[in-house]
């Protein structure tokens, strides 16, 4: 679906995918927010599997990201500032946010801003601060091609991760360069690559955040993954006095263990 | 298998798509010979159906041991996906059936195999498909003949049986520009000698049965999807690819595009053109060809070595009028083969034998290693006469587009001594003479 959300440039189409149902917002929403150049297709089984089971869901394109207009937000707070805009579009009073990598802190930063709006936190591939290599930003900066097969390549711990996402057949590492590749392309303006890059590893406000949380908080974690590493979240768990689950992948964690992610988002649900 | 970057070609060529089996430790690829997969329980039945869930349901539409073969190709070809199918043919035809309808085009390479000519030009157009065939280096050729209704573009990396190489970056950006994508046959060249997504391709199929099997043993094809084109804002501008980026019926109202940003063709080509014409490849097909592809650098590397020799030699004889091989400055693509295939044109090939037809009958029938049938990419040496075998349904103004003749004969080089193929080659060219003496 489609809707119109403000922004610090004014109203802006948005692109959700609502999980193959109409949104209800009457139902209890669950918004998904995706992690650096990506999009919402990085959750459509979970996001199915949510608006089959009695949710309302939001996977959202972040602005200027795929299908959502406007210019990419420069920081975890702009785009935390966007998040409570987007649900007031969607005509929702409360939610629950999960968000991937960059996503999750996004996610966090929004459930401080408005926790009475917010029922539970779920954060998946996550870790503070979620600091890049100066050398990997120089090589996104320079080289963004090259730099998304080293990200991509780092965000997958097997070459046979099954049953595969979003089903048989699929060659995980192709779908996330060939991701990664279309959203880069999708701002000629813009290195959107060095963008999310550079949000991610600006934010600073991780301990402060958690501090004004109200909300159960749950981590999913990929017991291999390079990119955040699982004992890099934990200053973070103890603050937000996080439940952790950790399943067998890498920092694609929704693509590479999709069944035990999808359990690990049903606890957190229920 | 963690690092900065993607494991090699040969190493992908043995570990991509397959780990140690978890059940039972079981180091190859377990074949899965069972039509269905139990389920956990009732509402997992309903989220597998439902693409809440990934997994395997009835072995039309998956099974794991082709989902091995399909990631494999994948990760070789450089796509996010496949989808193995129960021939090259059946590969062609899902693709086009995942874009096209009755009232679409289609333009083609007129350098087609026999059977891909014949499905295009016959029996599709019964269909209400229509194809216009251009030659594969006529590039105005193929900017004219796009229409409003064309769906895709369509050519052979090597075509069948010249060996016109398909200048697929041109093509390409001709078919980008126009919100249209290229499919190609990869067939006679595999990933390894040319991988057609960086040269902007979109679609590739392969006949699995020639090289990627390489042993002659069983039929499959395999449907290699880019993730690179861009369905939804291609029909955003040319409203061409509703399947993709519209409503469908037949699956519950899904968008394909909005499920899967890159995969939303596969996804499609699975949940449609396999399920319901049901052209799925048996588990252990798939295990065989999966056995090939391990060896497949090893091999291609001989055939290319074996090819070289044959055709040095073919191009000295007296007896030869003509040798196509692109690596020859006599050939007409030998630029762009240079260009586009370093690492070889392949092994199979063909040339003109002087003399009549009766010279090429002694010929055929001379050879002792070389097996006179009608495939190619097989680890054993094959001939094949085409004027009266693959292409024998086109007449001649059609063979003549394809460029070729009634002496034509097409080798494929197996991996034998080279020697003993070129002695064989002798004593058949001697053979050939004498019948014409």
């Amino acid at each position: 679906m489609e809707l119109l959300v403000d922004g610090p440039q004014g109203p802006a189409a948005v692109y959700a995918y609502t999980g193959g149902k109409p949104f209800d917002a009457a139902l209890p929403t669950v918004v998904f927010i995706h992690g650096a150049l990506n999009d919402h297709s990085v959750w459509t089984l979970l996001a199915r599997w949510c608006a089959h089971h009695g949710h309302g869901v939001l996977a959202v394109d972040l602005p200027g990201h795929g299908r959502s207009a406007g210019t990419p937000l420069g920081s975890v707070e702009a785009l935390a500032d966007w998040v409570p805009a987007l649900l007031g579009a969607a005509g929702v009073a409360r939610a629950t946010l999960v968000g991937h990598s960059m996503g999750s802190l996004v996610a966090l930063e929004a459930a401080a801003r408005v926790p009475e709006r917010i029922d539970r936190l779920v954060m998946m591939g996550t870790a503070y601060p979620m600091k890049v290599s100066e050398a990997l930003l120089n090589t996104a900066r320079d080289a963004p091609l090259k730099a998304i097969d080293m990200v991509n390549a780092f965000a997958h711990s097997s070459l046979a991760a099954k049953p595969s996402y979003p089903g048989p057949g699929s060659w995980l590492r192709g779908g996330g360069r060939a991701l990664m590749r279309r959203l880069q392309a999708g701002q000629p303006a813009v290195n959107l690559f060095h963008h999310d890059f550079g949000v991610c590893d600006r934010y600073a406000h991780g301990l402060e955040a958690a501090a004004m949380l109200r909300c159960p908080v749950d981590f999913v974690l990929g017991a291999r993954d390079q990119m955040t590493l699982p004992k890099q979240a934990h200053a973070l768990g103890q603050a937000l006095k996080a439940r952790v689950s950790v399943v067998d992948a890498g920092h694609a964690l929704m693509a590479e263990a999709p069944d035990p992610v999808l359990a690990a988002l049903r606890r957190a649900l229920a | 298998m963690p690092g900065s970057s993607d494991p090699g070609f040969d190493t992908l060529a043995l570990h991509a798509g397959a780990a140690p089996d978890p059940a039972t430790g079981a180091r190859a690829v377990p074949i899965h010979l069972t039509t269905s997969f139990v389920f956990d329980s009732s509402e997992h039945a309903a989220s597998l159906f439902n693409m809440e869930r990934a997994g395997h349901v009835y072995s039309r539409l998956s099974n794991p041991t082709n989902a091995v073969l399909e990631e494999r190709v994948a990760a070789l070809e450089g796509g996010v996906g496949a989808i193995a199918t129960a021939s090259g043919q059946a590969a062609l035809h899902l693709a086009i059936a995942t874009l096209a309808g009755a009232g679409s085009h289609i333009v083609s390479s007129s350098a087609l195999y026999g059977g891909s000519h014949n499905l295009l030009h016959y029996t599709l157009a019964r269909f209400g498909i229509a194809t216009t065939f251009v030659k594969p280096g006529d590039i105005d050729g193929w900017r004219a003949a796009i229409r409003p209704d064309t769906k895709l573009l369509f050519g052979e990396t090597l075509g069948n049986p010249g060996l016109d190489v398909l200048d697929i970056p041109t093509v390409a950006a001709l078919a980008h520009a126009h919100d249209l994508p290229l499919l190609v046959d990869s067939t006679f060249t595999t990933p390894w000698l040319m991988k057609p997504f960086e040269h902007g391709a979109d679609l590739i199929f392969h006949s699995a049965t020639k090289f990627l099997s390489g042993h002659g043993t069983v039929i499959g094809g395999v449907l290699v999807d880019s993730g690179q084109f861009d369905w939804d804002a291609a029909h955003a501008r040319s409203g061409r690819f509703a399947e993709l980026a519209a409503p469908y019926d037949g699956f519950h109202g899904m968008v394909f595009s909005e499920e899967s940003s890159v995969g939303a063709f596969l996804l499609r080509a699975r949940r449609e053109g396999l399920r319901d014409f049901g052209a799925c490849m048996s588990p252990h097909t798939a295990w065989l060809i999966l056995q090939g592809i391990e060896t497949l650098p090893l091999r291609m590397a001989r055939h290319v070595e074996n090819t070289r020799k044959v055709v040095a030699f073919l191009a000295a004889q007296k007896m030869v009028a003509a040798v196509g091989y692109p690596e020859l400055e006599s050939h007409p693509s030998h630029a762009l083969a240079r260009r586009l295939l370093p690492r070889g044109c392949g092994s199979v090939f063909s040339f003109d034998l002087r003399g009549s037809r009766a010279q090429g009958v002694a010929f055929i029938e001379a050879l002792k290693i070389f097996s006179h049938l009608a495939n190619v990419g097989d680890c054993r040496s094959l001939v094949i006469h085409p004027a009266s075998t693959t292409h024998f349904r086109m007449d001649d103004a059609a063979l003549a587009q394809a460029g070729i003749s009634a002496g034509t004969i097409r080798l494929s080089i197996g991996l034998e001594d080279a020697d003993d193929l070129i002695d064989d080659l002798k004593r058949a060219l001697k053979a050939a003479e004498k019948a014409g003496a």
